[in-house]
Protein backbone atom coordinates (compact mmCIF):
# COMPACT_ATOMS: atom_id res chain seq x y z
CA UNK A 1 0.00 0.00 0.00
CA UNK A 2 1.56 3.67 -0.80
CA UNK A 3 1.74 5.90 2.00
CA UNK A 4 -0.93 8.20 2.06
CA UNK A 5 -3.34 5.72 0.67
CA UNK A 6 -5.96 5.82 3.21
CA UNK A 7 -6.78 9.26 3.40
CA UNK A 8 -6.84 9.74 -0.28
CA UNK A 9 -9.80 6.90 -0.31
CA UNK A 10 -11.43 9.30 2.40
CA UNK A 11 -10.98 12.58 0.15
CA UNK A 12 -11.86 11.15 -3.15
CA UNK A 13 -14.40 8.18 -2.52
CA UNK A 14 -16.01 8.44 0.94
CA UNK A 15 -16.37 12.53 1.39
CA UNK A 16 -18.22 12.59 -1.91
CA UNK A 17 -20.52 9.90 -1.96
CA UNK A 18 -21.00 11.02 2.02
CA UNK A 19 -22.07 14.28 0.17
CA UNK A 20 -24.03 12.65 -2.45
CA UNK A 21 -26.17 10.10 0.21
CA UNK A 22 -26.44 13.38 3.12
CA UNK A 23 -27.90 15.86 0.02
CA UNK A 24 -30.23 13.27 -1.73
CA UNK A 25 -31.80 12.12 1.81
CA UNK A 26 -31.58 14.99 3.70
CA UNK A 27 -35.30 16.23 2.34
CA UNK A 28 -36.82 12.85 3.51
CA UNK A 29 -35.45 13.27 6.83
CA UNK A 30 -36.95 16.84 7.16
CA UNK A 31 -40.07 15.40 6.30
CA UNK A 32 -40.13 12.80 8.86
CA UNK A 33 -39.15 15.57 11.64
CA UNK A 34 -41.61 18.17 10.55
CA UNK A 35 -44.06 15.58 10.80
CA UNK A 36 -43.44 14.63 14.43
CA UNK A 37 -42.79 18.25 15.56
CA UNK A 38 -45.79 20.09 17.94
CA UNK A 39 -46.60 22.78 16.01
CA UNK A 40 -45.11 25.26 18.59
CA UNK A 41 -41.61 24.07 17.63
CA UNK A 42 -42.41 23.98 13.58
CA UNK A 43 -43.61 27.72 13.62
CA UNK A 44 -40.32 29.06 14.70
CA UNK A 45 -38.25 31.31 12.78
CA UNK A 46 -35.01 30.51 11.04
CA UNK A 47 -33.15 33.30 13.29
CA UNK A 48 -34.82 32.19 16.58
CA UNK A 49 -32.50 31.73 19.67
CA UNK A 50 -34.64 28.13 20.21
CA UNK A 51 -34.94 26.86 16.47
CA UNK A 52 -33.71 23.23 16.80
CA UNK A 53 -33.59 21.47 13.05
CA UNK A 54 -32.70 18.28 14.00
CA UNK A 55 -34.28 16.94 16.26
CA UNK A 56 -37.73 17.80 18.60
CA UNK A 57 -37.58 17.08 22.11
CA UNK A 58 -41.60 16.66 22.30
CA UNK A 59 -42.37 14.64 19.58
CA UNK A 60 -46.15 14.48 18.66
CA UNK A 61 -48.55 12.07 16.31
CA UNK A 62 -50.95 15.69 15.95
CA UNK A 63 -50.47 15.81 12.61
CA UNK A 64 -50.74 12.27 11.47
CA UNK A 65 -54.21 12.34 13.66
CA UNK A 66 -55.33 15.48 11.82
CA UNK A 67 -54.33 13.89 8.58
CA UNK A 68 -56.25 10.81 9.25
CA UNK A 69 -59.31 12.23 10.95
CA UNK A 70 -60.07 15.48 9.57
CA UNK A 71 -59.21 14.79 5.96
CA UNK A 72 -59.96 13.16 2.88
CA UNK A 73 -56.61 11.53 2.99
CA UNK A 74 -57.95 7.62 3.47
CA UNK A 75 -60.23 8.27 0.48
CA UNK A 76 -57.49 9.59 -1.38
CA UNK A 77 -55.29 7.03 -0.54
CA UNK A 78 -57.78 4.44 -1.83
CA UNK A 79 -58.46 6.01 -5.42
CA UNK A 80 -54.81 6.42 -5.83
CA UNK A 81 -54.12 2.58 -5.52
CA UNK A 82 -57.43 1.78 -6.87
CA UNK A 83 -56.39 3.72 -10.44
CA UNK A 84 -52.71 2.81 -10.01
CA UNK A 85 -53.55 -0.91 -10.14
CA UNK A 86 -56.42 -1.26 -12.97
CA UNK A 87 -54.42 1.42 -15.03
CA UNK A 88 -51.50 -0.99 -14.46
CA UNK A 89 -53.04 -4.47 -15.22
CA UNK A 90 -54.48 -2.31 -18.67
CA UNK A 91 -50.92 -1.40 -19.79
CA UNK A 92 -49.27 -4.88 -18.59
CA UNK A 93 -51.78 -6.58 -20.55
CA UNK A 94 -51.76 -4.14 -23.73
CA UNK A 95 -47.95 -4.03 -23.20
CA UNK A 96 -47.11 -7.29 -23.07
CA UNK A 97 -49.30 -8.83 -25.97
CA UNK A 98 -47.87 -6.09 -28.08
CA UNK A 99 -44.18 -6.22 -26.87
CA UNK A 100 -44.50 -10.06 -28.02
CA UNK A 101 -46.62 -9.12 -31.32
CA UNK A 102 -43.55 -6.45 -31.96
CA UNK A 103 -40.35 -8.71 -31.01
CA UNK A 104 -41.52 -12.19 -32.51
CA UNK A 105 -43.82 -11.53 -35.26
CA UNK A 106 -43.15 -10.83 -39.10
CA UNK A 107 -46.24 -8.47 -40.71
CA UNK A 108 -46.29 -5.54 -43.01
CA UNK A 109 -45.85 -2.59 -40.61
CA UNK A 110 -43.99 -3.72 -38.21
CA UNK A 111 -41.41 -1.11 -38.25
CA UNK A 112 -43.58 1.67 -38.50
CA UNK A 113 -45.36 0.33 -35.60
CA UNK A 114 -42.72 -0.06 -33.08
CA UNK A 115 -41.31 3.21 -34.35
CA UNK A 116 -44.95 5.01 -33.59
CA UNK A 117 -45.13 3.33 -30.19
CA UNK A 118 -41.28 4.52 -29.49
CA UNK A 119 -42.25 7.98 -30.29
CA UNK A 120 -45.57 7.87 -28.59
CA UNK A 121 -43.74 6.96 -25.33
CA UNK A 122 -42.32 10.11 -25.39
CA UNK A 123 -44.55 12.53 -25.47
CA UNK A 124 -44.65 14.04 -22.38
CA UNK A 125 -48.20 14.27 -20.23
CA UNK A 126 -48.42 18.30 -20.52
CA UNK A 127 -48.54 18.23 -24.50
CA UNK A 128 -51.70 16.91 -24.74
CA UNK A 129 -53.47 17.82 -21.68
CA UNK A 130 -56.15 20.26 -22.83
CA UNK A 131 -57.57 19.01 -25.42
CA UNK A 132 -57.25 15.28 -23.53
CA UNK A 133 -59.34 17.82 -20.80
CA UNK A 134 -61.95 18.32 -23.71
CA UNK A 135 -61.97 15.14 -24.74
CA UNK A 136 -62.72 13.45 -21.15
CA UNK A 137 -65.82 16.22 -21.21
CA UNK A 138 -67.31 14.52 -24.05
CA UNK A 139 -67.17 10.91 -22.86
CA UNK A 140 -68.59 12.14 -20.01
CA UNK A 141 -66.40 10.46 -17.77
CA UNK A 142 -64.47 13.84 -16.13
CA UNK A 143 -64.29 13.91 -11.96
CA UNK A 144 -64.29 9.95 -12.61
CA UNK A 145 -61.54 7.66 -11.81
CA UNK A 146 -61.90 6.39 -15.58
CA UNK A 147 -60.95 9.53 -16.59
CA UNK A 148 -57.39 8.44 -15.42
CA UNK A 149 -57.55 4.63 -15.78
CA UNK A 150 -58.20 5.05 -19.42
CA UNK A 151 -55.39 8.00 -19.85
CA UNK A 152 -53.02 6.74 -17.72
CA UNK A 153 -52.21 3.66 -20.60
CA UNK A 154 -50.93 6.27 -23.07
CA UNK A 155 -47.92 6.82 -21.19
CA UNK A 156 -47.62 3.23 -19.59
CA UNK A 157 -48.04 0.86 -22.42
CA UNK A 158 -45.85 2.29 -24.96
CA UNK A 159 -43.18 1.81 -21.47
CA UNK A 160 -44.47 -1.51 -21.15
CA UNK A 161 -44.39 -2.50 -24.51
CA UNK A 162 -41.08 -1.00 -25.27
CA UNK A 163 -39.73 -3.02 -22.11
CA UNK A 164 -41.10 -6.54 -23.11
CA UNK A 165 -39.76 -6.55 -26.66
CA UNK A 166 -36.27 -6.55 -25.00
CA UNK A 167 -37.21 -9.13 -22.96
CA UNK A 168 -38.50 -11.32 -25.87
CA UNK A 169 -35.56 -10.68 -27.88
CA UNK A 170 -33.89 -12.51 -25.53
CA UNK A 171 -35.42 -15.58 -24.96
CA UNK A 172 -34.33 -18.29 -27.80
CA UNK A 173 -37.09 -18.93 -30.82
CA UNK A 174 -35.90 -22.56 -30.47
CA UNK A 175 -38.04 -22.69 -27.40
CA UNK A 176 -41.31 -22.17 -29.17
CA UNK A 177 -40.25 -24.36 -32.12
CA UNK A 178 -39.95 -26.59 -29.85
CA UNK A 179 -43.66 -26.32 -28.45
CA UNK A 180 -44.49 -25.90 -32.40
CA UNK A 181 -43.59 -29.49 -33.34
CA UNK A 182 -44.95 -30.98 -30.54
CA UNK A 183 -48.31 -29.71 -31.47
CA UNK A 184 -48.71 -26.21 -29.73
CA UNK A 185 -50.70 -23.50 -31.56
CA UNK A 186 -49.08 -20.26 -32.48
CA UNK A 187 -50.83 -18.56 -29.75
CA UNK A 188 -50.42 -21.48 -26.84
CA UNK A 189 -46.55 -21.41 -28.01
CA UNK A 190 -46.35 -17.86 -26.95
CA UNK A 191 -48.49 -17.77 -23.78
CA UNK A 192 -47.72 -21.28 -22.29
CA UNK A 193 -43.63 -21.21 -23.20
CA UNK A 194 -42.91 -17.81 -23.79
CA UNK A 195 -44.41 -15.84 -20.84
CA UNK A 196 -43.67 -17.75 -18.02
CA UNK A 197 -40.23 -16.76 -18.86
CA UNK A 198 -40.78 -13.45 -19.57
CA UNK A 199 -42.33 -13.35 -15.90
CA UNK A 200 -39.30 -11.08 -14.43
CA UNK A 201 -39.68 -8.86 -17.17
CA UNK A 202 -43.73 -8.68 -16.61
CA UNK A 203 -43.05 -8.15 -12.95
CA UNK A 204 -40.48 -5.49 -13.85
CA UNK A 205 -43.33 -3.17 -15.99
CA UNK A 206 -45.71 -3.86 -13.07
CA UNK A 207 -43.52 -2.37 -10.74
CA UNK A 208 -42.31 0.35 -12.86
CA UNK A 209 -45.59 1.18 -14.44
CA UNK A 210 -47.77 1.35 -10.67
CA UNK A 211 -45.02 3.88 -9.58
CA UNK A 212 -45.96 5.95 -12.56
CA UNK A 213 -49.45 6.06 -12.00
CA UNK A 214 -48.66 6.75 -8.29
CA UNK A 215 -46.67 9.60 -9.12
CA UNK A 216 -48.76 11.03 -11.98
CA UNK A 217 -49.85 14.53 -11.57
CA UNK A 218 -51.29 16.98 -14.17
CA UNK A 219 -54.11 15.03 -15.50
CA UNK A 220 -55.09 13.82 -12.11
CA UNK A 221 -54.90 18.02 -10.96
CA UNK A 222 -56.78 18.68 -14.67
CA UNK A 223 -59.44 15.57 -14.90
CA UNK A 224 -60.76 15.34 -11.05
CA UNK A 225 -62.10 18.19 -9.62
CA UNK A 226 -63.90 17.07 -6.49
CA UNK A 227 -62.48 16.52 -3.15
CA UNK A 228 -63.23 13.00 -2.21
CA UNK A 229 -62.49 11.86 -6.26
CA UNK A 230 -59.04 12.98 -6.04
CA UNK A 231 -55.50 10.83 -5.81
CA UNK A 232 -53.10 11.81 -3.18
CA UNK A 233 -50.44 14.12 -4.62
CA UNK A 234 -53.22 15.98 -5.62
CA UNK A 235 -55.32 15.95 -2.57
CA UNK A 236 -52.09 16.70 -0.63
CA UNK A 237 -51.19 19.78 -2.12
CA UNK A 238 -55.05 21.02 -3.51
CA UNK A 239 -56.74 20.35 0.08
CA UNK A 240 -53.97 20.90 2.60
CA UNK A 241 -53.60 24.31 1.42
CA UNK A 242 -56.31 26.45 2.05
CA UNK A 243 -55.64 30.17 0.01
CA UNK A 244 -52.20 31.34 1.63
CA UNK A 245 -52.34 29.14 4.63
CA UNK A 246 -49.94 25.76 4.63
CA UNK A 247 -50.55 22.99 7.32
CA UNK A 248 -46.90 21.99 7.08
CA UNK A 249 -47.21 19.16 10.16
CA UNK A 250 -49.85 17.30 7.94
CA UNK A 251 -48.53 18.37 4.76
CA UNK A 252 -45.20 16.49 5.29
CA UNK A 253 -47.28 14.04 7.45
CA UNK A 254 -49.29 13.62 3.87
CA UNK A 255 -46.35 13.55 2.36
CA UNK A 256 -44.46 10.59 3.81
CA UNK A 257 -47.67 8.58 4.52
CA UNK A 258 -48.69 9.19 0.67
CA UNK A 259 -45.23 7.66 -0.18
CA UNK A 260 -45.15 4.75 1.81
CA UNK A 261 -47.36 2.10 -0.80
CA UNK A 262 -44.38 3.38 -3.56
CA UNK A 263 -41.72 2.65 -1.21
CA UNK A 264 -43.10 -0.65 0.07
CA UNK A 265 -43.11 -1.61 -3.43
CA UNK A 266 -39.88 -0.39 -4.18
CA UNK A 267 -38.07 -1.90 -1.57
CA UNK A 268 -39.19 -5.43 -2.23
CA UNK A 269 -38.55 -5.26 -5.69
CA UNK A 270 -35.58 -3.21 -5.82
CA UNK A 271 -34.00 -5.00 -8.90
CA UNK A 272 -36.73 -5.55 -10.37
CA UNK A 273 -37.49 -1.82 -10.65
CA UNK A 274 -34.09 -1.06 -11.25
CA UNK A 275 -33.86 -3.73 -14.18
CA UNK A 276 -36.94 -1.50 -15.18
CA UNK A 277 -35.53 1.52 -15.21
CA UNK A 278 -32.72 0.98 -16.41
CA UNK A 279 -34.76 -1.11 -19.32
CA UNK A 280 -36.57 1.59 -19.99
CA UNK A 281 -33.81 3.48 -21.93
CA UNK A 282 -31.93 1.22 -23.28
CA UNK A 283 -34.62 -0.22 -24.89
CA UNK B 1 -53.19 -33.80 -31.78
CA UNK B 2 -56.60 -32.13 -31.00
CA UNK B 3 -58.62 -30.72 -34.23
CA UNK B 4 -58.13 -26.95 -33.79
CA UNK B 5 -61.08 -24.24 -34.24
CA UNK B 6 -61.26 -21.39 -36.80
CA UNK B 7 -59.97 -19.21 -34.51
CA UNK B 8 -56.96 -20.85 -33.80
CA UNK B 9 -56.57 -22.06 -37.27
CA UNK B 10 -56.81 -17.70 -38.42
CA UNK B 11 -54.29 -17.02 -35.41
CA UNK B 12 -51.85 -19.24 -36.84
CA UNK B 13 -51.27 -17.03 -39.67
CA UNK B 14 -48.49 -14.25 -38.40
CA UNK B 15 -49.92 -11.30 -39.54
CA UNK B 16 -53.50 -12.26 -37.89
CA UNK B 17 -52.18 -13.25 -34.69
CA UNK B 18 -50.10 -9.82 -34.85
CA UNK B 19 -52.98 -7.56 -35.46
CA UNK B 20 -54.74 -8.80 -32.47
CA UNK B 21 -52.01 -8.78 -30.46
CA UNK B 22 -51.39 -4.86 -31.04
CA UNK B 23 -55.39 -4.02 -31.63
CA UNK B 24 -55.70 -3.04 -27.65
CA UNK B 25 -52.67 -0.84 -27.81
CA UNK B 26 -53.25 0.69 -30.90
CA UNK B 27 -56.32 1.59 -30.22
CA UNK B 28 -56.09 3.26 -26.82
CA UNK B 29 -53.10 5.55 -28.26
CA UNK B 30 -55.49 6.64 -30.88
CA UNK B 31 -58.11 7.47 -28.83
CA UNK B 32 -55.92 9.51 -26.40
CA UNK B 33 -52.69 10.45 -27.83
CA UNK B 34 -53.72 10.55 -31.97
CA UNK B 35 -57.13 12.45 -31.36
CA UNK B 36 -56.38 14.21 -28.84
CA UNK B 37 -53.44 15.71 -30.81
CA UNK B 38 -55.37 16.63 -33.84
CA UNK B 39 -58.14 17.79 -31.33
CA UNK B 40 -55.39 20.15 -29.72
CA UNK B 41 -54.26 21.47 -33.19
CA UNK B 42 -57.54 22.29 -34.48
CA UNK B 43 -58.39 23.68 -30.83
CA UNK B 44 -55.16 26.64 -31.10
CA UNK B 45 -56.38 27.61 -34.50
CA UNK B 46 -59.91 28.16 -33.37
CA UNK B 47 -61.11 30.70 -30.60
CA UNK B 48 -62.68 28.00 -28.04
CA UNK B 49 -63.38 28.99 -24.27
CA UNK B 50 -64.49 26.90 -21.61
CA UNK B 51 -68.43 25.48 -22.78
CA UNK B 52 -67.93 27.91 -26.01
CA UNK B 53 -66.85 25.66 -29.33
CA UNK B 54 -65.22 28.91 -31.13
CA UNK B 55 -64.72 28.41 -34.98
CA UNK B 56 -61.59 28.69 -36.97
CA UNK B 57 -59.20 31.86 -36.65
CA UNK B 58 -56.21 30.53 -37.98
CA UNK B 59 -52.73 31.41 -36.44
CA UNK B 60 -54.64 34.22 -34.33
CA UNK B 61 -53.51 32.75 -30.95
CA UNK B 62 -49.79 31.96 -32.17
CA UNK B 63 -49.90 35.50 -32.96
CA UNK B 64 -50.75 36.54 -29.92
CA UNK B 65 -48.67 34.19 -27.60
CA UNK B 66 -45.50 35.53 -29.37
CA UNK B 67 -45.99 38.81 -28.80
CA UNK B 68 -47.10 37.98 -24.91
CA UNK B 69 -44.18 38.82 -22.98
CA UNK B 70 -44.92 36.42 -20.01
CA UNK B 71 -45.12 33.28 -22.70
CA UNK B 72 -41.56 34.59 -24.35
CA UNK B 73 -40.61 34.38 -20.61
CA UNK B 74 -41.51 31.12 -20.47
CA UNK B 75 -40.17 29.92 -23.49
CA UNK B 76 -36.79 31.23 -22.56
CA UNK B 77 -37.21 29.74 -19.00
CA UNK B 78 -37.43 26.47 -20.38
CA UNK B 79 -34.58 26.59 -22.24
CA UNK B 80 -32.40 27.78 -19.43
CA UNK B 81 -33.99 25.68 -17.18
CA UNK B 82 -33.45 22.28 -19.81
CA UNK B 83 -29.78 23.21 -20.47
CA UNK B 84 -28.96 24.12 -16.87
CA UNK B 85 -30.15 21.38 -15.09
CA UNK B 86 -28.92 18.87 -17.68
CA UNK B 87 -25.68 19.41 -17.35
CA UNK B 88 -26.05 19.61 -14.02
CA UNK B 89 -27.28 16.44 -13.47
CA UNK B 90 -24.79 14.62 -16.23
CA UNK B 91 -21.85 15.73 -14.32
CA UNK B 92 -23.24 14.85 -10.77
CA UNK B 93 -24.90 11.48 -11.83
CA UNK B 94 -21.67 10.25 -14.03
CA UNK B 95 -19.71 11.21 -10.74
CA UNK B 96 -22.13 9.31 -8.16
CA UNK B 97 -21.98 6.56 -10.87
CA UNK B 98 -18.67 6.35 -10.63
CA UNK B 99 -18.47 6.17 -7.44
CA UNK B 100 -21.23 3.60 -7.27
CA UNK B 101 -19.33 1.08 -9.29
CA UNK B 102 -16.43 0.60 -6.86
CA UNK B 103 -16.65 -2.36 -4.36
CA UNK B 104 -17.41 -1.38 -0.90
CA UNK B 105 -19.34 -2.54 2.09
CA UNK B 106 -23.15 -1.90 1.66
CA UNK B 107 -22.59 -0.69 -1.72
CA UNK B 108 -26.33 -2.44 -2.55
CA UNK B 109 -28.23 -0.36 0.41
CA UNK B 110 -26.37 2.81 -0.95
CA UNK B 111 -27.67 2.09 -4.59
CA UNK B 112 -31.41 1.32 -3.23
CA UNK B 113 -31.73 4.80 -0.64
CA UNK B 114 -29.79 6.63 -3.22
CA UNK B 115 -33.08 6.00 -5.76
CA UNK B 116 -35.28 7.39 -3.51
CA UNK B 117 -35.39 10.85 -4.80
CA UNK B 118 -36.27 9.67 -7.79
CA UNK B 119 -39.26 6.92 -7.51
CA UNK B 120 -41.02 9.36 -4.12
CA UNK B 121 -44.00 10.99 -5.67
CA UNK B 122 -42.31 14.37 -7.11
CA UNK B 123 -45.14 16.06 -5.97
CA UNK B 124 -44.83 14.77 -2.43
CA UNK B 125 -41.25 15.29 -2.37
CA UNK B 126 -41.09 18.85 -4.01
CA UNK B 127 -43.38 20.41 -0.94
CA UNK B 128 -41.06 19.27 1.69
CA UNK B 129 -38.46 21.40 -0.61
CA UNK B 130 -41.30 24.19 -0.68
CA UNK B 131 -40.98 23.94 3.36
CA UNK B 132 -37.10 24.07 3.53
CA UNK B 133 -37.10 27.01 1.09
CA UNK B 134 -39.69 28.92 3.69
CA UNK B 135 -38.55 32.55 3.79
CA UNK B 136 -39.46 32.54 7.48
CA UNK B 137 -38.50 28.95 8.47
CA UNK B 138 -36.27 28.01 5.97
CA UNK B 139 -33.60 24.94 7.39
CA UNK B 140 -31.02 26.53 5.09
CA UNK B 141 -31.18 30.14 6.14
CA UNK B 142 -30.54 28.39 9.09
CA UNK B 143 -27.45 26.70 8.41
CA UNK B 144 -25.99 29.86 6.35
CA UNK B 145 -26.78 31.82 9.34
CA UNK B 146 -24.73 29.33 11.63
CA UNK B 147 -22.50 28.74 9.58
CA UNK B 148 -21.80 32.81 9.30
CA UNK B 149 -22.35 33.23 5.56
CA UNK B 150 -25.52 35.33 5.60
CA UNK B 151 -26.95 37.81 8.16
CA UNK B 152 -30.57 38.81 6.57
CA UNK B 153 -32.69 36.04 5.31
CA UNK B 154 -32.45 34.31 1.86
CA UNK B 155 -36.11 34.30 0.04
CA UNK B 156 -35.30 31.25 -1.68
CA UNK B 157 -38.65 31.10 -4.02
CA UNK B 158 -39.85 34.70 -3.35
CA UNK B 159 -37.14 36.91 -4.87
CA UNK B 160 -37.47 36.30 -9.11
CA UNK B 161 -34.03 36.24 -9.58
CA UNK B 162 -32.86 33.68 -7.10
CA UNK B 163 -36.33 31.38 -7.62
CA UNK B 164 -35.65 29.96 -10.77
CA UNK B 165 -31.99 28.47 -9.50
CA UNK B 166 -33.80 27.00 -6.40
CA UNK B 167 -36.24 25.12 -8.57
CA UNK B 168 -32.91 23.82 -10.63
CA UNK B 169 -31.95 22.86 -7.45
CA UNK B 170 -34.79 20.55 -6.84
CA UNK B 171 -34.95 18.98 -10.02
CA UNK B 172 -31.33 18.31 -10.41
CA UNK B 173 -31.65 16.63 -7.08
CA UNK B 174 -34.68 14.33 -8.73
CA UNK B 175 -32.44 14.21 -11.47
CA UNK B 176 -29.64 12.96 -10.40
CA UNK B 177 -30.10 9.38 -9.24
CA UNK B 178 -31.84 8.42 -12.26
CA UNK B 179 -28.55 9.18 -14.31
CA UNK B 180 -26.17 7.93 -11.61
CA UNK B 181 -28.42 4.62 -11.55
CA UNK B 182 -28.98 4.42 -15.35
CA UNK B 183 -25.17 5.29 -15.97
CA UNK B 184 -23.87 2.62 -13.66
CA UNK B 185 -25.93 0.05 -15.33
CA UNK B 186 -24.04 1.46 -18.63
CA UNK B 187 -20.38 1.66 -16.61
CA UNK B 188 -21.21 -2.71 -15.16
CA UNK B 189 -21.30 -3.69 -19.06
CA UNK B 190 -18.26 -2.06 -19.76
CA UNK B 191 -15.61 -5.25 -19.46
CA UNK B 192 -12.75 -4.31 -16.67
CA UNK B 193 -9.99 -6.35 -18.83
CA UNK B 194 -10.11 -3.32 -21.36
CA UNK B 195 -9.31 -0.60 -17.92
CA UNK B 196 -6.61 -3.02 -17.08
CA UNK B 197 -4.90 -3.44 -20.47
CA UNK B 198 -5.09 0.60 -20.87
CA UNK B 199 -3.31 0.35 -17.41
CA UNK B 200 -0.54 -2.06 -18.48
CA UNK B 201 -0.18 0.03 -21.78
CA UNK B 202 0.54 3.33 -18.97
CA UNK B 203 -2.64 4.99 -19.22
CA UNK B 204 -3.18 6.97 -16.16
CA UNK B 205 -6.47 7.31 -14.31
CA UNK B 206 -8.16 10.22 -16.51
CA UNK B 207 -6.81 8.64 -19.83
CA UNK B 208 -8.49 5.83 -19.34
CA UNK B 209 -11.67 7.09 -18.44
CA UNK B 210 -11.31 9.57 -21.50
CA UNK B 211 -10.52 6.97 -23.97
CA UNK B 212 -11.57 3.71 -22.72
CA UNK B 213 -14.93 4.28 -20.23
CA UNK B 214 -16.44 7.45 -22.21
CA UNK B 215 -16.42 6.21 -25.40
CA UNK B 216 -18.03 2.67 -24.19
CA UNK B 217 -20.65 4.59 -22.34
CA UNK B 218 -21.55 7.25 -24.67
CA UNK B 219 -24.78 5.42 -26.42
CA UNK B 220 -26.06 4.69 -22.81
CA UNK B 221 -25.64 8.36 -21.74
CA UNK B 222 -26.98 9.78 -24.81
CA UNK B 223 -30.33 7.63 -24.63
CA UNK B 224 -30.47 8.40 -20.92
CA UNK B 225 -30.09 12.73 -21.64
CA UNK B 226 -32.30 12.90 -24.40
CA UNK B 227 -35.35 10.94 -22.42
CA UNK B 228 -34.18 13.13 -19.17
CA UNK B 229 -34.21 16.46 -21.54
CA UNK B 230 -37.92 15.76 -22.85
CA UNK B 231 -39.51 14.95 -19.28
CA UNK B 232 -37.44 18.40 -18.09
CA UNK B 233 -38.21 20.56 -20.93
CA UNK B 234 -41.84 19.34 -20.50
CA UNK B 235 -41.77 19.85 -16.70
CA UNK B 236 -44.72 21.06 -14.96
CA UNK B 237 -44.77 19.58 -11.10
CA UNK B 238 -41.70 21.47 -9.72
CA UNK B 239 -42.93 24.96 -11.19
CA UNK B 240 -46.70 23.95 -9.90
CA UNK B 241 -45.33 23.08 -6.27
CA UNK B 242 -43.17 25.73 -5.51
CA UNK B 243 -44.01 28.94 -7.02
CA UNK B 244 -47.11 28.26 -9.02
CA UNK B 245 -45.09 30.83 -12.06
CA UNK B 246 -44.71 33.73 -9.34
CA UNK B 247 -43.41 35.94 -8.37
CA UNK B 248 -44.54 38.05 -11.03
CA UNK B 249 -44.63 35.43 -13.37
CA UNK B 250 -41.10 35.12 -13.42
CA UNK B 251 -40.64 31.23 -13.42
CA UNK B 252 -43.14 29.98 -15.41
CA UNK B 253 -42.44 27.37 -18.36
CA UNK B 254 -44.65 26.07 -21.10
CA UNK B 255 -46.71 23.70 -19.24
CA UNK B 256 -47.30 26.01 -16.03
CA UNK B 257 -48.19 28.94 -18.34
CA UNK B 258 -50.33 26.51 -20.56
CA UNK B 259 -52.14 25.32 -17.57
CA UNK B 260 -52.35 28.73 -16.09
CA UNK B 261 -53.97 30.16 -19.20
CA UNK B 262 -56.09 27.17 -20.61
CA UNK B 263 -57.53 25.91 -17.16
CA UNK B 264 -56.72 28.45 -14.61
CA UNK B 265 -58.43 31.55 -16.54
CA UNK B 266 -60.65 28.99 -19.39
CA UNK B 267 -58.64 30.27 -22.42
CA UNK B 268 -58.87 26.56 -24.08
CA UNK B 269 -57.66 27.58 -27.47
CA UNK B 270 -54.48 29.92 -26.51
CA UNK B 271 -53.65 27.19 -23.75
CA UNK B 272 -53.44 24.69 -26.17
CA UNK B 273 -51.06 26.72 -28.50
CA UNK B 274 -48.83 27.38 -25.90
CA UNK B 275 -48.87 23.44 -24.71
CA UNK B 276 -47.90 23.25 -28.58
CA UNK B 277 -45.48 25.59 -29.26
CA UNK B 278 -43.25 23.17 -27.52
CA UNK B 279 -43.59 20.15 -30.30
CA UNK B 280 -41.01 21.76 -32.65
CA UNK B 281 -38.45 21.35 -30.09
CA UNK B 282 -39.66 17.87 -28.66
CA UNK B 283 -40.19 16.64 -32.50
CA UNK B 284 -36.54 17.98 -33.06
CA UNK B 285 -35.07 15.53 -30.00
CA UNK B 286 -37.45 12.59 -30.80
CA UNK B 287 -35.83 12.38 -34.26
CA UNK B 288 -32.42 13.10 -33.28
CA UNK B 289 -33.28 10.20 -30.95
CA UNK B 290 -34.57 7.68 -33.47
CA UNK B 291 -31.64 8.68 -35.84
CA UNK B 292 -28.91 7.99 -32.98
CA UNK B 293 -30.47 5.01 -31.89
CA UNK B 294 -30.75 3.27 -35.65
CA UNK B 295 -26.99 4.29 -35.72
CA UNK B 296 -26.22 2.61 -33.32
CA UNK B 297 -27.62 -0.34 -34.08
CA UNK B 298 -26.21 -0.58 -37.18
CA UNK B 299 -22.95 -0.28 -36.33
Amino acid sequence: MIEGARWRKWLWFYLPLGAFILALLFPFYWMVVTTVRPDGELYRPWNHPLYSPFWTSNPTFEHVKDLLQETLFNTWMLNTMFIALVATLISLFCGVIAGYALARLTFRWAGVLGTAIFVTYLVPQTLLFIPLAEIIRDYRIGDTPWALILTYPTFLIPFCTWLMMGYFKAIPRELEECARIDGAARWQAMVYIIFPIAVPGILSAGIFAFTLSWNEFIYALVFLSSPEQKTVPVGVTSELIRGDVFFWGSLMAGALIGSIPVAIVYSFFVEHYVAGMTGSVKG
Amino acid sequence: MATRGPISRALEREDTLAFWLLAPTLLILTLFIAYPFVRGVWLSLSNSTVGEPGHFIGLANFYKIFSDSIFRTAAYNTFVYTAITTVFKLALGLWLALLLNRHFRGKSWVRAFILLPFIIPTVLSTLAWKWMFDPTFSVFNWLFWKLHIINSRINWLGDPELAMGSIMMVNVWRGVPFYAISLLAGLQTINPDLHEAAAIDGANRFQRFWYVTWPLLLPVTMVVVLFSVIQTFADFQLVYVLTGGGPANATHLFATYAYQIGIGTGLLSEGAAISLAMFPALLLVVVFQLWYIRKVENR
